[in-house]
């Protein structure tokens, strides 16, 4: 059984439909990439996916062990979080929050966890730092250390790359795929055609038409032509 | 001058007033962090003027004891606003600013027409802007004070983690199995009683001033959450202790002098700052 599978999914917001018909699983291992141009309902798709917002219409079921709030999420970066004061131990150890329920302090395990999900990154180093005096690549590394204390099963990333130039989107495009090859399934919301191409397993494309597919299939489908033959393959 | 200070100390009433002070002092400092970074500051200002209004119908009303009043309409409104603030039916600064300006208005004009005190204008302006010198409280007030800053003393060390991370990215927590709602209701309800109980010592207009002063003053200074947040803690009680020893001697209205002392303070600590920053 897949770890998610859409049938049938209506995306919108306000009796607006963004997007519809969307149909696709996502199996254990799976490097998922979401391509589609702005406003085609990336966005929507994963606020729905981690059941921040509820579909207009179809189904979502989760399976194969995985419980609803087992996905691990790297969200884009808030206004909030440009003047928040905060270390970027306090952040990590934040995201096993997920598992404590009413339970108000951490327990030494999840501490360590946290120090194991920081060196991991690469960001042992600067846990007693201030999170917003960090480099975008940091940032993004610290987010990624505490989607990891949330979850060992599902990564959903929203355009993990953005913002960042390109030898730390590189690293960043590696150490990701470090983390699919430990195990952990990966959805991506990505600009980045070619980088959805090289990476990915999987490729769903929302927009007029829909795909969904394995990347092979995608690179050989007519959207998949199309997109890649355009300039830096960029939907942007 | 420490005769003077020695003199009042020798009565009970006068120590506790002190300890009831850093207690309001201390609770009201806690959530400022949280306040701002929510953008939540303007919810402060709104429910002290709806918590004046409570207060006009409670004294109309004769209650002895106006907290059993004031607190629960505190925490509904609390409640409300931010759920309006998130489904935003009618934009939220507007919603907040249509309560608190008709609470004003409709607290004012019952304190006029129904008041039998021959001190309108005084008894108005100290619930405005705080008693004349907290040596007025009543004994149940200062009970009242002392229990409500402990509960939201201990709530907030309880909640302190979750407080954190639903501060710092709601969506995330939400998504990964926090019940943000249920915490934000949390914080609403703490909020609502930080404001209640700061009302007997500055007033409800200077409340606000009270939560966010100290919290931006060690934001300039500190980089964590934890040491941010003890930091404002620390400053809020000193402000708040000297605040009251000027004005005993001094003779000058508590609300105010305790406010002054947060403000001179900021400005200390943003000089420091840009002097640091610039170095």
């Amino acid at each position: 059984m897949a770890l998610i599978s859409i049938k049938d999914l209506t995306l919108g917001y306000d009796r607006m439909i963004v997007a519809e018909g969307i149909n696709f699983e996502v199996n254990a291992g799976d490097y998922l990439c979401i391509v589609g141009e702005n406003g085609s309902g990336k966005s929507t798709l994963m606020k729905t996916l981690l059941h921040l917002q509820d579909p207009m219409g179809g189904k979502i079921t989760v399976g194969d062990g995985l419980k609803a709030d087992e996905i691990g999420y790297l969200p884009q970066q808030t206004m909030v979080q440009r003047d928040f004061p905060a270390s970027v131990w306090e952040i990590v150890l934040s995201g096993c929050q997920s598992h404590m329920g009413l339970r108000p302090f951490y327990t030494k395990e999840e501490k360590q966890i946290a120090l194991e999900n920081m060196k991991h990154m690469g960001i042992l180093e600067f846990r007693k730092r201030c999170y917003r005096e960090l480099s975008g690549g940091q940032q993004q590394r610290v987010l990624l250390a505490r989607a990891l204390c949330a979850t060992r099963k599902v990564l959903l990333l929203d355009e993990p790359v953005s913002g960042l130039d390109p030898k730390v989107t590189a690293e960043m495009y590696e150490l990701i795929k470090e983390l699919n090859d430990s195990g952990i399934t990966i959805i991506m919301i990505s600009h980045d055609i070619h980088a959805a191409a090289k990476y990915s397993s999987h490729v769903l494309h929302i927009g007029k038409e829909i795909f969904f597919g394995t990347k092979e299939e995608y690179v050989n489908s007519d959207e998949g032509r199309f997109f890649l033959s355009k300039e830096g393959g960029d939907l942007a | 001058m420490m005769d003077k200070l020695m003199f009042y100390y020798s009565y009970s009433f006068v120590r506790y007033s002190f300890i009831v002070g850093v207690l309001i002092a201390l609770s009201s400092s806690l959530l400022g962090v949280t306040l701002v970074l929510k953008r939540f500051s303007y919810i402060g200002d709104g429910l002290s003027h709806v918590a004046f209004g409570a207060m006009a119908v409670a004294s109309v009303l004769k209650l002895t004891n106006q907290t059993l009043l004031i607190l629960p309409v505190t925490v509904i409104c609390a409640i409300l606003l931010l759920r309006n603030g998130q489904k935003a039916m009618i934009k939220g600064d507007a919603a907040i600013a249509m309560l608190s300006v008709g609470a004003l208005a409709f607290g004012y004009l019952l304190m006029n027409v129904f008041s039998t005190s021959s001190n309108i204008s005084g008894d108005v302006c100290s619930t405005l802007f705080g008693s004349m010198s907290i040596l007025t409280l009543t004994k149940g007030e200062v009970i009242i004070c002392a229990i409500l800053s402990t509960v939201v003393v201990v709530m907030f060390v309880i909640l302190y983690n979750k407080i954190f991370a639903v501060t710092f990215d709601e969506d995330f927590s939400r998504a990964t199995g926090v019940k943000a709602d249920g915490y934000n209701l949390m914080i609403a309800i703490m909020i609502a009683a930080i404001i209640v109980v700061s009302m007997n010592l500055v007033g409800s207009l200077l409340i606000s001033a009270l939560v966010i002063f100290p919290a931006i003053s060690a934001m300039r200074l500190f980089r964590s959450f934890m040491s941010v947040t003890i930091f404002s803690v620390i400053l809020s009680v000193v402000c708040a202790f000297s605040g009251m020893v000027f004005s005993v001697l001094a003779g000058t209205p508590v609300g105010s002098t305790i406010v002054a002392a947060d403000v001179l303070a900021f400005v200390v600590i943003y000089v420091i700052s840009v002097i640091k920053g610039g170095a």
